[in-house]
């Protein structure tokens, strides 16, 4: 066991009830959050993300910005995925990849294509998050994660506006922590040290 | 050596095999992706390891068709990304209706069902009986469900949602005929279009076209095999000929800024300079 990593990345994954607890989450992270954090919520494959990064973006010094293909992983941001794309992380070059391959768990975006691609990607450096939401998507990833030696977080079930996703990934396999939101930002920021305080 | 190291060492040795046996080079994929297919395919086969898999593949044609099929199937939509399609109704069909005659390539058309919407756009703007459409895909087995056009009726709501938010001027039952779990594209839809084999993967430009579409392929592609593409396309396409890609597809690069002039960023339709 590592007393003490770097961790490279957060993959964060929510539905139904999620959009208040990321707004919670980003309001306690500082601009220069140390790692970038990358999103999937469910959202309907209409809809834009330009609300919901106006909404995030006014709680808190972290650059929230839809995730584009291609686009180079850096820390201080939160990616969101496009609604109706798959959103992945390439293996290597440490970069976002889209793709329109089919649903999983009836979602695309689906959580668990991130988690488990950012599981390849990063392995024991990453840090899973599993929000509220009304189904099963992202128990699997979250257990990848788990797998590769990273550490996976889940919102306290009893916190949770939804709490059908948070206990699909505690029943998945065993989870690090269960949390209400404000202290999964403040074990974020013990286990990602080096930014400045907001 | 490690799981996950061993793991890199058989997608490499597979994809080498891949590509010595059969001329596919699917080391130009996007890694991500690409590693995702296999293990839905190892896991549709139950077979374990990647490394199992490679036999059969050297020495049995088919098991490598089937592996394609699985590999290549992006599953289209009717009217993915309506505003895409009204753009093209505002900005690309007034174009086209210049022309006598309309030559459109849709490449990696996959199982069709973008091809038919395209065509219903056709119809409804007056310009289908002018136009020949040249729908084509690496992938045999994709390209006879294309020409067949029968889809699963649990997807029309989603369809018909779409066709209406894409300017769509009819009902879209008007394009296809009901029977239990499955609809089928009218054949008049089928009509002016050409159903081919082509594999953007190495094969050469394709006539001169007024249009191409090509939508969430390239986003599948290395930048080295994107740029051979756009290259093949600037080839293909008559001068002022469209080119249209999906809306989230990257277009830093430099093929496409040296050849195309950019008609709308955000549906990501491009004109030949």
């Amino acid at each position: 066991m590592h007393k003490w990593r770097k961790f490279e990345a957060v993959v964060i994954g929510g539905s139904s009830g999620a959009i208040d607890a990321i707004r919670t989450l980003v309001s306690h992270l500082p601009g220069e959050f140390p790692v970038p954090v990358i999103c999937v919520l469910h959202l309907h494959p209409h809809s834009q993300n330009e609300s919901m990064i106006q909404l995030l973006s006014g709680h808190g010094s972290l650059k929230v910005l839809e995730a584009e293909h291609r686009m180079q992983i850096k820390a201080g941001r939160m990616y969101l995925a496009p609604p109706n794309y798959h959103l992945l992380v390439e293996p290597g070059e440490l970069t976002l990849s889209l793709n329109v391959d089919e649903k999983v768990n009836m979602s695309r975006p689906s959580i668990d294509v991130l988690f488990e691609s950012a599981a390849d990607a990063y392995g024991d450096r990453l840090i899973g998050i599993m929000l509220s939401g009304a189904s099963h998507d992202g128990a699997a990833g979250l257990q990848r994660i788990k797998e590769q030696g990273g550490i996976t977080i889940v919102q306290d079930p009893e916190t949770a506006q939804a709490p059908i996703m948070p206990k699909a990934a505690m029943v998945a396999g065993r989870v690090d922590f269960v949390l209400p939101v404000a202290e999964i930002a403040e074990l974020l920021l013990l286990k990602c040290p080096g930014g400045k305080k907001a | 050596m490690n799981n996950k190291e061993l793991e890199q060492v058989e997608i490499e040795v597979l994809i080498d095999s891949i590509r010595r046996r059969y001329g596919f080079d699917f080391s130009n994929y996007s890694q991500a992706s690409f590693k995702r297919r296999l293990q839905h395919y190892l896991k549709l086969k139950n077979i374990n390891r990647i490394s199992d898999l490679i036999p059969a593949m050297l020495h049995d044609p088919a098991t490598f068709k089937t592996f394609l099929f699985n590999l290549s199937i992006p599953v289209t939509e009717m009217f993915r990304d309506p505003q895409a399609f009204q753009v093209v109704r505002q900005k690309v069909v007034p174009m086209l209706s210049t022309y006598p005659s309309i030559k459109i390539w849709h490449a990696g058309c996959a199982s069709g069902e973008e091809v038919y919407a395209l065509a219903i756009v056709l119809v409804e703007e007056g310009l289908y009986d002018r136009c020949q459409i040249y729908a084509t895909d690496f992938n045999d087995q994709v390209l006879k469900m294309a020409e067949e056009g029968i889809y699963p009726t649990e997807r029309i709501k989603e369809y018909t949602l779409n066709y209406q938010k894409a300017g769509g001027k009819r009902s879209l039952s008007d394009y296809y005929l009901s029977r239990y779990e499955a609809v089928i594209m009218n054949s008049a839809l089928r009509k002016r279009i050409v159903f081919a084999n082509h594999n953007l993967m190495g094969d050469a430009s394709f006539g001169e076209m007024q249009l191409i579409v090509c939508r969430n392929v390239l986003i599948y592609f290395n930048q080295s095999l994107k740029e051979e593409v756009l290259q093949v396309f600037a080839e293909s396409l008559a001068p002022r000929g469209y080119l249209w890609l999906g809306t989230k597809e990257d277009v830093g690069l430099p093929g496409l800024r040296n050849e195309f002039k950019t008609i709308d960023s955000r549906q990501k339709i491009f004109q030949k300079k």
